[in-house]
């Protein structure tokens, strides 16, 4: 009986183990840097994505976040009554102090939103990850979920749509709001308007998951004095501001 | 008049009126259609003011409807026999406006070709979803109710059916209220008031409406309503009058009462323009003060001022409406309490609404609709209230 050749056994082992390396590796990568998810793969309730708004950085007079957005998902970007407005830019002045603020206001992502309760067919609803969304084929147009809205975050389309992102299907008689950039989310990018606000070199909008404890937003939650909109109301937003 | 010409006369007035109440039907339907086609950029709501004109007819046609069957209820669950005999028509009545509400209230929707989308798909927390429910069991209860009534081997279970009915159309009613009392974020809603409300709203719309339709076919077969029922039932309509000002009064000094809310109330009850206007001129006086002496002054007792009263009520009952629905939603939401706000989407303002004409039109045509389901059944189905005299007499007394 010869003796095993340990050169050759031990050759092969570690052959295999950096050839599955480089196998898995692009994917692990690819996860790693990304958080993309698979197409077909349901949305994790592990996630659960928000925003951090710091209102000392974002600049009255700035709009980027706004045209960021129109262009994104294929909106006019008028302004008439009629016209869909997925994020806005407020200006706030304290009755009292006189103290001013500028900050962008759209869809909250609550996480008991009125929105989903109120809607009668469940065109309204929140993604595992807490995205609130209306899904588009289910929508009957009546127009409850803008009625129960406490942060008027939603539009109607009024008139027939033309130019649209094929990411981001409208229709006419149906209601509309911000969806996060779920599309981009899901593929692992941040909303258009945060992108765009940083360029503009602002960073005003940190954008995140609320549920990891390490990610910077919820590193930046815990250190400073953060709020949410008409908290008093219990919804739980997602998206939160800084210094208002 | 000889008997055969008065009846081809009185057929010929009749399609006649019918041909009336189908144009108004065909003129809703094209405004829809036209709706549908451009968008509701042809409407005068917008994303400030979301339900606008259909929604203040569709919307007082539904809580009457649920109103006039308080008729019924009085007979069968009471067990009054002068408002029993008018249980049928007031079944009828109930049906043909819940019919004309909901038709404008679909027809208003974004889509309104999904409807089966809606009735396939319910989200139970949706109070809508509820009532989509609830109106529909309302048209199936009613009609085993008339069938009851009118099917003589079914008579002894018009009783309980008739409880059935009564049940059905508090719960549908409080279900209508509740549409408003849970929106959790406007000052004008979130009430536990406003079930109520719209419960004591309904005894009083739908009994005008039942005033109205009960003169004109007395009139129309030429025949006088006893006196005695005449002025139990105007009464009752007083009372019921006098039960939603109290509604109203409490729901308002609620509000005012609320530091936070007395910006809206101004707004509502002073300084708001149409709205102040509509409610004091309108609903106050011209809606509910004006009906009360039309009603209660002695010396009124012809069956016009009964009519008249009603009529008062009905337009008193839009203008309430035109500002709970439109005026609630025109004063801004409170997003940021302490804050003066703007914004490209006008938050912080005082949103404007112009009624258009295709909305003006679709509301007309749900009236069309119940007219015309109206006018039809009262003549298909003998529905005229028959009162027998003598119980009639010791009844009243």
């Amino acid at each position: 009986m010869s003796t095993p050749n340990l050169d050759r056994r031990q050759f092969l082992g570690k052959a295999s183990a950096v050839f599955a390396g480089l196998a898995i590796a692009p994917g692990m990568l690819l996860f790693d840097f990304a958080h993309g998810r698979p197409a077909g793969e349901a949305a994790s309730g592990k996630v659960r994505w928000g925003m951090l708004i710091d209102t000392n950085q974002c600049t009255s007079g700035c709009n980027d976040c706004v045209t960021a957005c129109n262009k994104e998902n294929g909106l006019s970007g008028g302004t008439k009554p009629t016209d869909a407005q997925w994020i806005r830019k407020v200006e706030l002045k304290d009755m009292r102090s006189g103290r001013t603020a500028s900050l962008p206001m759209m869809c909250q992502h609550c996480e008991s939103p009125p929105c989903v309760d109120v809607c009668p067919t469940g065109a309204s609803f929140k993604r595992a990850d807490g995205i609130v969304l209306v899904d588009k084929h289910r929508c009957i147009g009546c127009r409850y979920c803008m009625m129960a809205c406490p942060y008027k975050a939603r539009s109607f389309v009024h008139e027939p749509v033309t130019g649209q992102n094929p990411d981001v299907p409208r229709g006419k008689g149906t209601v509309e709001s911000c969806n996060l950039c779920v599309h981009r989310i899901d593929r692992g990018e941040k909303p258009a308007c945060v992108e765009a606000c940083a360029k503009a070199g602002h960073r005003a909008i940190l954008f995140g998951d609320l549920n990891d404890p390490e990610s910077e937003i919820s590193r930046r939650i815990h250190t400073v004095a953060t709020a949410q909109v008409r908290a008093d109301l219990m919804l739980n937003p997602g998206i939160r501001y800084e210094g208002l | 008049m000889q008997r055969d010409s008065f009846t081809r006369l009185e057929s010929r007035y009749f399609y006649a009126l019918v041909a009336a109440g189908a144009m108004v039907v065909a003129m809703g339907l094209f405004a829809a259609h036209l709706m549908e086609t451009h968008g509701h950029i042809i409407t005068g709501m917008n994303n400030q003011i979301v339900w606008g004109m259909p929604h203040v007819f569709a919307i007082f046609m539904i809580v009457a409807s649920s109103g006039v069957l308080n008729v019924a209820s009085i007979g069968s669950v009471f067990g009054k026999p002068v408002y029993k005999a008018r249980a049928p028509l007031s079944s009828l009545l109930s049906i043909a406006l819940l019919a004309g509400g909901l038709t404008v209230l679909m027809l208003d929707l974004g889509r309104p070709d999904r409807i089966i989308v809606a009735a396939t798909n319910y989200n139970l927390t949706s109070v809508f979803a509820w009532n989509v429910l609830l109106y529909s069991g309302l048209f199936a209860v009613v009609a085993i109710y008339l069938w009851t009534m009118m099917e003589q081997r079914m008579n002894p279970w018009s009783k309980p059916v008739g409880f059935i009915v009564f049940a059905w159309r508090i719960i549908l009613t409080t279900g209508t209220g509740m549409i408003f009392a849970f929106l959790v974020a406007r000052q004008a809603y979130g009430s536990a008031l406003l079930p109520p409300m719209f419960i004591v709203m309904s005894f009083a719309w739908g009994l005008a409406v039942f005033h109205v339709v009960q003169s004109s076919m007395y009139a129309w077969n030429r025949k006088t309503l006893d006196p005695l029922i005449l002025k139990r039932m105007k009464n009752l309509l007083g009372l019921f009058i006098i039960g939603t000002l109290y509604f109203v009064a409490a729901y308002h000094l609620t509000n005012l009462y609320f530091a936070k809310q007395s910006g809206f109330e101004r707004f509502i009850l002073a300084d708001g323009g149409l709205y102040p206007w509509l409610f004091w001129a309108g609903y106050v006086f011209l809606g509910s003060l004006l009906p009360l002496l039309l009603i209660f002054y002695p010396g009124l007792e012809k069956a016009q001022y009964t009519v008249i009263a009603s009529l008062l009520v009905i337009l008193g009952s839009f203008a309430l409406l035109y500002v709970f629905i439109i005026g609630g939603q025109a004063y801004p939401l409170s997003i940021f309490p302490g804050f003066e706000v703007s914004s490209s989407f006008y938050d912080g303002q005082i949103a404007s609404y112009t009624p258009s004409m295709p909305e003006i039109l679709l509301g007309l045509g749900g009236i069309g609709v119940a007219f015309l389901i109206t006018i039809i059944s009262v003549r298909v189905l003998n529905s005229l209230p028959h009162d027998i005299p003598d119980r009639r007499k010791q009844e009243v007394a």
